[in-house]
């Protein structure tokens, strides 16, 4: 038998109840995380991909609960304790956000952000929590970084804040690393700088890296298996080379189709995806895609086409795929 | 499908071709800018009681924009493009300079509300940037009510329907309030509310940063459309090189407040000359797997520098692989190589 996945999602679902009634965020995930995988979860707006992450790091806000099961290390991440999960976050799964200026702590030295989690978490001495600090400070590139160690949040420019947060993030060598839209808020050359990062950090400490982005730019060149999010399903996941080049969900090649290209004359207007995000509140019967597809046929506003599997790596949910 | 004829000679200058721009050069540039600089004076390094000192947040910046042509404006968070944007609309005072539009420098004109009326801006946030309290109608119709007090209210009314419709929205929407619309909805009511006088020039300032994918090319094509139908110039101010090669005619690349290079489009992505505009381009990731794995990146090392405290010189070259002695001793002016012109003192070398 071979070893189980990683990390195994199954059936996640994830529920707010707000005054306007209850809303799925996430409506049926899964998929499985190997060891020192790169994925890349991409969607937009309502898509259900940050909540996803959420509710598998007990971060859910207080009116979420999230039902299925999300097996890592034998144990469901759903069912954990406070405490317990406690034990998990930041140890072995670290998230890094978009913004970092509003992830660290603005009062207080990098130092002791960095050294309270090894303190607490680890056991460390102050000492060597320390050195540790400053070891992975370097890591990650931030230039004399004894001496800035002592510093402030508010010392350092945007791309810096993110490596600290990512040297952060390093500091117990988790198995999972989740970067929720890390370099939407930076400069597209201090981008190009973090994702370099976080390709040596993958290869050099083997941490598999989950990227959830809506720049499908991003995904080409860092993840090696990507699933596709709308309305907070999966509607086509597969390694990145077939969904670059052969996407089969409409809204996939959608999405590829409205980026314009760096590298693309201008041609004639782009094939922009027609009508609005989705509405989780009020998503239509059936495919929650079907008001803005161009493939659209009666079958779609019957039910929701199940995701399933059309070669091996390769799943879409779409009646034009499974027919 | 208008009243309103004051711009009625925006012919066809704004086609799409490649060449509708080239046309265009012989005629003289609705918009000239010449040396432009704005400082803004902040509290200087030494605590509150220092004093305060002056930071160039745009230097020296010159420019011709002619009658339906789009330049794009691209450079990084602090390169001053949005202050740029807000100096020639005079919504911040320059230090240095003029910006002449129609034969007339704005710069400290009396008269310029006159000339808003040509003049309009497109901003960022799409829900900011629209008043909470006003229906979609009423923001949409508020510069008829300043700038054509004579145009009625049935008209008005009619007027502003119209344009709803120009712009991909539902004129039954005119009644519903900002927090109603989806975030590219926004950006289609604040492009009509630009559009209703038929300026002859639109400032878009990171129009599509905010949206989703899929509704930027929604945005982006829109844009494109009331260009060809209405002729009115664009300046395209982004930080997405992507979507600036897609809908600029020429581009102007900005470093620290300052041009590092101007050039036609198709110039400009296919060979840049300057060291940032190659790092620029080289860093953008290109949604293509196999290119990114090929792809040669040039890294810039470093963060910009302080405004405050540029570098001597050439204002690029602490973060520049061929930055030679010379560089720290001069500053390049911008070289005219025909269609193309570069701020670097070693363009030829590399």
């Amino acid at each position: 038998m071979t070893a189980p996945p990683l990390l195994r999602v199954e059936n996640l679902v994830t529920r707010f109840d707000t005054p306007d009634g209850e809303v799925r965020a996430v409506n049926g995930v899964s998929f499985d995380l190997e060891r020192g995988d790169s994925l890349g979860i991409v969607g937009e707006s309502g898509s259900g991909k940050t909540q996803l992450f959420m509710s598998l790091t007990g971060l859910l806000a207080r009116n979420g609960r999230a039902s299925g099961s999300a097996l890592f290390d034998g144990r469901d991440l759903l069912t954990l304790t406070p405490r317990a999960m406690n034990e998990v976050r930041g140890v072995r799964i670290s998230i890094i956000f978009q913004d970092p200026m509003t992830s660290l702590n603005p009062y207080l030295r990098i130092s002791r952000q960095m050294t309270e989690v090894l303190t607490e978490h680890r056991g460390m001495s102050r000492k060597a929590a320390r050195l540790r600090g400053i070891e992975l400070l370097e890591r990650v590139g931030i230039p004399n970084a004894e001496a800035r160690f002592r510093g402030y949040p508010h010392e350092f420019s945007g791309g810096m804040r993110q490596r600290i947060m990512i040297a952060i993030a390093l500091l117990c060598d988790p198995q999972i690393l989740i970067a929720d839209e890390p370099t939407t808020a930076l400069d597209v050359t201090v981008q190009a700088q973090i994702l370099d990062l976080l390709r040596d950090l993958r290869r050099e400490f083997g941490t598999a890296v989950v990227m959830i982005t809506h720049d499908l730019g991003v995904v080409a060149g860092l993840c090696e298996r990507v699933l596709v999010l709308y309305a907070g399903r999966v509607v086509e996941s597969g390694d990145v080379d077939d969904i670059f080049h052969d996407a089969r969900h409409p809204y996939t090649e959608g999405l590829l189709r409205s980026m314009p290209r760096l590298d693309e004359a201008r041609g004639e207007a782009l094939h922009a995806i027609p009508g609005q995000p989705p509405d989780l509140q009020a998503l239509p019967r059936g495919c929650a895609y079907r008001a803005r597809c161009g493939y659209v046929r009666d079958v779609c506003s019957e039910a929701v086409p199940p995701l399933e599997s059309f070669a091996p790596r390769r799943a879409a949910a779409c009646y034009r795929v499974s027919s | 499908m208008s009243d309103i004829k004051q711009n009625s000679d925006g012919d066809g200058a704004g086609d799409s071709d490649s060449d509708g721009a080239g046309e265009t050069l012989v005629a003289a540039p609705i918009l000239r800018v010449r040396d432009l600089s704005v400082e803004f004076s902040v509290p200087s390094a030494d605590g509150i009681f220092g004093g305060r000192r002056a930071l160039t947040a745009v230097n020296g910046v010159s420019f011709d924009l002619h009658a339906g042509e789009t330049l794009g404006v691209v450079g990084e968070s602090g390169c001053g493009k949005s202050t740029l944007a807000r100096a020639i609309l005079q919504l911040l005072p320059a230090s240095r300079g003029e910006v002449v539009w129609m034969g007339e420098d704005l710069v400290g004109h009396p008269g310029l509300r006159e000339r808003r009326r040509d003049l309009q801006i497109i901003f960022q946030d799409p829900l900011a940037s629209l008043n909470p309290r006003m229906t979609a109608g009423d923001i949409v119709a508020e510069p008829l009510r300043t700038h054509r007090g004579e145009i009625g209210r049935a008209e008005r009314r009619r007027l502003v329907a119209e344009m709803f419709e120009r712009v991909g929205l539902s004129p039954v929407m005119v009644n519903r309030y900002p927090h109603e619309f989806s975030g590219g909805q926004c950006q289609r009511i604040g492009i009509a509310r630009a559009m209703i006088l038929r300026p002859r020039l639109i400032l878009c300032d990171e129009p599509v940063s905010a949206l989703d994918v899929s509704i930027q090319a929604q945005i982006v094509n829109l844009l494109e459309d009331l260009q060809r139908e209405f002729g009115m110039a664009l300046i395209f101010i982004s930080h997405d090189l992507s979507v600036v090669r897609h809908i600029c005619h020429r581009v102007m690349v900005l470093y620290l407040g300052r041009v590092v290079e101007v050039a036609e489009r198709d110039i400009l992505y296919r060979s840049p000359r300057h060291p940032y505009t190659r790092a620029l381009m080289s860093a953008v990731p290109i949604p293509d797997p196999r290119i990114e794995r090929e792809r040669r990146r040039v890294v810039l090392e470093g963060d910009l520098p302080s405004p405050l405290d540029p570098p001597s010189g050439c204002i690029f070259r602490g973060r520049c692989s061929y930055a030679r002695s010379r560089c720290a001793e001069e500053v390049p002016v911008l070289e005219e190589l025909g269609g193309q012109s570069v701020a670097c003192h070693f363009h030829n070398d590399i």
